[in-house]
């Protein structure tokens, strides 16, 4: 069986964004790119299921600016065997749509046939939490969202998932798309042989029009503004002060 | 316009602060149809039925439908879009399952997250954990969006509108369901609950998290932590609050032990009155917080227990 694994490249989630002055976005010039927390986690547990003999192959691609190249190598100097570039656009400020990602990504499962689909829950810099359940519409298969637990028996898979009342177990039929959440598991930090290994092993460069997907955007984004800020208040300097405020502000 | 707000049901009752919340938002599109899907949702439907504002309920009863299963879900929203120009719902675990694959099966993105409504096809929806809040206008036939409930007021009850069965789909019958752990609890819900008091890493131990749950209890109050307290098995994965947990926003928000990492603060910032408690007067959490205490937790929060009526 074959592991696709989608990662994006994103500002680290160290960095605080800036808003552009002229509210045409958010500065990605000159900050430092990381790989999306949550697909370290997905990656890591592709390579998990290659070790455990689950997996024959673990294929990485990523969406977006020739760029993307480093996050590719980030995955595979953690263990993927090979990658996929698709370029679809020129400009790092132009990220693609949940919706295009997905299309791109149909495009490339129905070249790799895997048996199943490790994606991240959610990309922290547009927080859309979209693309893993695009693409399982997309392909007509099962969806297994928010996973922190992941076992593959035969022709089904039994995940747990993080859900708003605490913790549902489904099964699903193979294959799937899988959307992994934060405690699925600790990814590994690559070793700098590992690294070395990366830089040679293969990494393919296709364009969304190779693929015939249009990333045509269909959300216009008219502006992007700073959210208000919040007022810092004051220190109290004991428990006594501090229940006399709340109780002046009508909080308790 | 006319909006189909799929309403929130968690076995088979109406979660109606959620839905009451997004019903807001849903009333300033259009002319608002809610969809009560379940195993059993009758009660569900004539509770929505009372909701001010809502034209009309849907009912779609099915054992399929009773674990927020999002195949059979989502096939059953395609097959009624066609008389909607948008399906909304609340921001939930199940919503954010269920409507992505919905917006994929008829080609249109999804807007998630919204914030505010501007206009039929434009919205306003936070991004990089609430740093920047973007404007997005839509192009798409059928827009469909999530609802962050946490910036909307909840609608009343007043009306009672008229309650339709629906037919169920076929299941497609790609997953199903094994079980929920689910832990029962007497405490309000955490992105209902007029106060929330937090606990991050500072709390140490699961056994020391009982001293937030006092204080919690003393209050009133649902309990919420940061990840760093979920990843150390201190709290349940479902007290998370932040830009990949829960978004909340009480009157009261009491942050104890929680440094106010940017992640954690997009879950938590839009609270009317916040408080932190942290023994580091440098931690970032000061920054947001109207009345900070700078104390050991162990000291000063069995003392605010105490203090309080
Ligand atoms: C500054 C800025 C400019 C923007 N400009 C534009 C614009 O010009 N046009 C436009 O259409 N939209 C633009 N957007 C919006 C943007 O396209 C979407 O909102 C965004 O792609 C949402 O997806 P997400 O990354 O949040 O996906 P999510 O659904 O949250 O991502 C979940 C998972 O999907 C996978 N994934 C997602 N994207 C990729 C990828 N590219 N490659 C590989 N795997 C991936 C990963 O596994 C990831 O963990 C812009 C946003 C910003 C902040
Ligand atoms: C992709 C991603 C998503 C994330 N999503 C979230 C999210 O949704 N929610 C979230 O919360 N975090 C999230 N995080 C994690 C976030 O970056 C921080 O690591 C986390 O919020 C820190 O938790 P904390 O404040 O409890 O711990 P710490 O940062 O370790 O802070 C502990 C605080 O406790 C104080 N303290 C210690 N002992 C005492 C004492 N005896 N008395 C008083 N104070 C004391 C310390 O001074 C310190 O300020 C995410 C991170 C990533 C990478």
């Amino acid at each position: 069986m074959k592991v696709l694994v989608p990662v994006k490249r994103v500002i680290d989630y160290n960095v605080k964004v800036r808003v552009k002055a002229d509210g045409s976005g958010v500065d990605l010039a000159n900050v430092k790119m990381s790989m999306n927390p949550f697909d370290e986690i997905a990656v890591e547990q592709a390579i998990r299921l290659k070790e455990a003999g689950q997996a024959e192959e673990v294929i990485a691609v990523s969406i977006g600016v020739k760029q993307n190249q480093e996050t590719l190598r980030t995955a595979l100097a953690m263990g993927a065997d090979r990658a996929i570039l698709v370029v679809a656009t020129e400009d790092v400020h132009t990220d693609i749509e949940p919706l295009a990602v997905a299309k791109i990504l149909k495009a490339v499962i129905d070249e790799e046939n895997p048996g199943i689909v490790l994606a991240g829950k959610q990309a922290i810099d547009n927080d859309m939490n979209a693309t893993g359940q695009m693409l399982a519409a997309l392909t007509g298969w099962s969806q297994a969202t928010f996973v922190s637990e992941l076992s593959v028996e035969g022709n089904s898979a039994v995940v747990t998932r993080e859900v708003d009342g605490g913790l549902q177990t489904i099964k699903v039929t193979m294959p799937t798309i899988v959307t992994v959440d934060l405690r699925l598991n600790e990814p590994r930090y690559a070793s700098l042989p590992n690294i070395m290994k990366a830089k040679k092993k293969p990494l393919d460069e296709k364009s969304a029009e190779d693929l015939g997907v249009d990333v045509t955007p269909r959300l216009k984004i008219e502006s992007t503004g700073e959210p208000e800020a919040r007022l810092a208040g004051i220190k109290v300097g004991s428990v006594e002060e501090l229940v006399e405020k709340l109780k002046e502000v009508g909080a308790v | 316009m006319a909006v189909l707000l799929i309403a929130e049901v968690n076995g088979g009752t109406l979660s109606v602060d959620s839905t009451a919340k997004a019903l807001t938002a849903a009333k300033q599109i259009g002319e608002v149809t809610v969809l009560c899907v379940g195993s059993g949702c009758t009660d569900a439907a004539q509770a929505a039925a009372k909701l001010d504002g809502v034209s009309k309920v849907l009912c779609a009863q099915s054992d399929a439908y009773g674990h927020d299963l999002a195949e059979p879900i989502a096939d059953l929203i395609v097959s009624l879009s066609s008389n909607y120009t948008h399906i909304v719902a609340p921001s939930t675990s199940a919503s954010k399952n269920i409507l992505p694959r919905v917006a994929a099966l008829l080609d249109v993105m999804i807007i998630s997250e919204v914030t505010a409504v501007i206009d039929a096809d434009t919205f306003e929806r936070p991004i990089y954990a609430g740093n920047a809040i973007q404007t997005v206008k839509s192009s798409d036939q059928i827009k469909v969006a999530t609802i962050r409930t946490s910036t909307f007021e909840a609608s009343n009850e007043a009306g009672m509108a008229e309650v339709a069965s629906i037919d169920a789909c076929a299941d497609p019958g790609l997953s199903e369901w094994v079980e929920d752990k689910v832990a029962a609890s007497d405490r309000p819900e955490l992105t209902s609950a007029g106060i929330v008091v937090s606990g991050g890493r500072g709390v140490g131990s699961e056994d020391d998290f009982k001293i937030i749950e006092g204080l919690a209890d003393k209050l009133g109050a649902a309990v919420g932590a940061s990840r760093a307290a979920v990843d150390s098995g201190y709290a349940p994965n479902d007290w998370q609050v932040g830009q990949t947990g829960k978004v909340v926003a009480p009157d009261l928000y009491v942050a104890v032990g929680i440094s106010g990492a940017i992640q954690h603060l997009a879950g938590m910032k839009d609270s009317k009155v916040i408080v932190a408690i942290n023994k580091d007067e440098e931690a970032p959490i000061f920054q947001v917080a109207d009345f900070g205490l700078v104390a050991d937790l162990f000291d000063a929060v069995p003392k605010l227990t105490d203090q309080i009526a």
